[in-house]
């Protein structure tokens, strides 16, 4: 399956969004989601929502009137806002994909105590638990129907 | 053209792992056709860091947006709930959360006990020796003495009860109601040369680790080694009429898009419960105008799903999140009928884990509580890995206008006509769902969490196919016989959810695959008095 790319406007106004969608913290140690790496993996991970990320930043686009990477930082951020309530599924679909890469890099993992790697092979651990703890279903009477 | 063979099964899932391995031991030629590939377990996405995203991709559990080569589209139409599956070697078991309830007895009696819909023509206890050497095959961990059913014992101990559960048993307790460990089809020891599972977090997008009971790890390899012949990417296009009626073969695609045709003394059908009506609507013949065996006008019709209501809240302390199987407990308090709640049937109640690190922030993005901005930084750490989550899985009653048909225009990669979903929930379901919400959030709040929200019906969880093709007694009101045969074909078989008279409130895997193996027993039994095809 291939999927488009986006124009270097169209990957300029989407930088700028990203980072408005989750900026850095210096309190929480973290990139934003315009860091050079994850938004690198964003532009790379766009595939299947390739076509409704060029709609949405069309829309974007257009509430700009034109670049919305040109607007001053304060019009941005009013943009950027009515663009979140009025972008609907297209939006929820470019929004999807920051997330996907921005919660996946290895600082942000660790900043909230993940262990950057992939499931397999290690597996979790999940506690045994106190099985005593269904006693009173076990004393319940039968509950089905004989039929 | 290919030669003859004894038995053809067309899928390779929950229900055609099950029946070729069990008409193994007959010695007939066996073939199974799979549209789809082998998932090698190096494939799962759970081997690499973009597990989560895969999700959304290539093992995304809508064949819609999945769109792999051997998968075909499916029209939803304005259904509120969408089919989700998986094609490939073990079908939608590849995907599935190998949550493994029985049906109740009560569920083949409905009519009887109940006044609606119409009784099964088998019962519990003629499935109830092919249940236990199911979950013997299958691998099934869980406790025996759950008051909510029969007495039965599986191979193995069960999941792990994690903080999660401790929440969650501990409301309950306070509630009074019934709770127990489920019967989970996945290896919580070495079984039968799988290991055991690692938690490696939800296993619906496939277990790289081999604990997951999907039919490519547990049925086929027995049926292969026993000489039964797995065909992929052979996505078969209709079944064939011979000049004496019977069914012929079948004709297929390959991968290169050339076309086969498959002859066969008898085909069984095992396409899951929107594959097999498609199938059968498509085989068109002059004296099957309608579709294969429908001389009823019911194949495609009383479409059961299993209507979702998914209910959430968030506690003050980090949980599981998505580390273990996301389902390993349920409640059924609410299953049998009780006329006072003001509906008829009930709902088990599955109770969930959280999710992964991605699939939680943009679940929160959608629910709108994860903000733009410097403070999304801080909400997502105070809900990260606290989420409670319980599903209320609802009976659906047949109804004929919920049906499958032949889309007019969208069609697979081989020019196959695709299927279409015509769907509404009744009034009952939607009295069902209400009380399940209200119930979830009861449990919630008795087990402390906060922010409780909600989706019902769930869209994206189109998971249990049942009832358009299905079995009774009486051809004018059913496709096939009490033992899976076609009433109009007599060397034509259907043994997956198609058949279900009702649908019950649980996950269906365990009874579609305990009423495959029966029918196969039957087919065994009449092969040996050389009554079959009477």
């Amino acid at each position: 399956m291939t999927h488009g790319t986006l124009t270097d406007s169209e990957a300029r106004d989407l930088r700028i969004l990203a980072g408005i969608m989750i900026p850095a913290s210096s309190a929480h140690g973290v990139p934003g989601a315009d860091d050079e790496l994850i938004f690198a993996d964003i532009l790379k991970n766009l595939e299947r929502d390739t076509a409704d990320a060029q709609t949405a930043l069309r829309h974007l686009a257009q509430l700009a009137g034109g670049a919305f990477a040109d607007l001053a930082p304060d019009h941005r951020t009013e943009v950027a806002i009515r663009f979140k309530q009025e972008g609907g599924a297209p939006l929820f679909a470019l929004n999807r994909v920051v997330l996907l890469c921005y919660y996946r890099d290895d600082r942000v993992m660790r900043s909230l105590g993940q262990e950057p790697r992939s499931p397999f092979p290690k597996g979790h651990v999940v506690e045994q638990g106190d099985w005593s703890l269904l006693d009173p279903v076990k004393k319940r009477p039968p509950m089905w129907r004989r039929a | 053209m290919h030669d003859k063979v004894d038995v053809l099964i067309i899928g390779s899932g929950a229900s055609g792992a099950a029946v070729a391995w069990s008409l193994a031991d007959t010695k007939m030629r066996i073939l199974c056709l799979e549209q789809g590939d082998w998932v090698k377990p190096t494939d799962y996405p759970t081997n690499g860091r973009d597990w989560e995203a895969r999700l959304f991709g290539d093992f995304a559990i809508n064949p819609n947006r999945r769109a792999r080569e051997t998968d075909y589209p499916i029209n939803n139409g304005t259904s509120p709930i969408q089919v989700v599956n998986f094609n490939g070697v073990g079908g939608s078991t590849i995907m599935y959360t190998a949550h493994y309830p029985r049906l109740h007895p009560s569920d083949f009696r409905v009519k009887t006990l109940d006044g609606v819909a119409d009784d099964w023509p088998v019962d519990y206890a003629t499935l109830e020796s092919f249940f236990a050497e199911n979950d013997r095959m299958t691998g099934v961990a869980g406790l025996a003495g759950d008051p909510a059913y029969p007495h039965h014992v599986l191979p193995m101990p069960p999941l792990p009860l994690g903080k999660t559960g401790k929440r969650f048993g501990e409301a309950m307790n306070r509630l009074g109601w019934h709770w127990w460990p489920s019967d989970s089809a996945i290896a919580t020891t070495e079984y039968d040369g799988r290991a055991p599972c690692i938690n490696l977090g939800h296993c619906t997008p496939g277990c790289a680790q081999g604990a997951k009971g999907s039919t490519d790890v547990t049925y086929w390899p027995h049926a292969l080694r026993a000489g039964v012949e797995l065909r992929t990417r052979a996505r078969v296009r209709e079944v064939t009429v011979g000049p004496d009626g019977l069914a012929s073969g079948a004709i297929y695609y390959d991968a290169e898009g050339k076309e086969h045709f498959q002859p066969a003394e008898m085909v069984i059908v095992a396409c899951n419960g929107i594959g097999t009506p498609r199938l059968m609507l498509n085989s068109q013949s002059g004296k099957f105008p309608n579709g294969i065996a429908n001389s009823s006008g019911l194949v495609g019709r009383n479409l059961m799903f299993h209507p979702f209501a998914h209910t959430y809240g968030y506690v003050d302390e980090p949980i599981d999140g998505n580390t273990g199987a996301q389902l390993s407990l349920w409640s059924q308090e609410f299953y049998e009928t009780d006329k006072d709640r003001g509906f008829l049937r009930g709902y088990t109640l599955q109770l969930h884990r959280g999710a992964g690190m991605i699939v939680d922030a943009i679940a929160n993005t959608a629910r709108g509580f994860l903000p733009w901005g410097e403070a999304h930084h801080d909400v997502y750490r105070t809900i990260f890995n606290r989420k409670l989550g319980l599903s209320a899985i609802c009976e659906d009653l047949p109804e004929e206008h919920n049906r499958v048909t032949l889309d007019p225009v969208l069609k697979d990669s081989n020019g196959i006509p695709a299927p279409k979903i015509d769907y509404t929930l009744s009034d009952n379901t939607n009295k069902m769902i209400a009380h399940g919400v209200a119930r979830s959030k009861e449990i919630l709040e008795a087990a402390g969490a906060k922010n409780i929200g909600g989706e019902a019906p769930m869209l994206n969880a189109g998971w249990h196919l049942m009832g358009t093709a299905r079995m009774g007694t009486d051809p004018e009101r059913s496709v096939v016989n009490e033992w899976g045969r076609s009433h109009d074909v007599k060397n034509l078989f259907i043994v997956d959810g198609s058949i279900w008279v009702t649908s019950g409130g649980v996950n269906p895997t365990s009874t579609i695959q305990a009423l495959a193996l029966y029918i196969a027993d039957s087919i065994k039994q009449r092969l040996a008095n050389a009554t079959l095809f009477d």
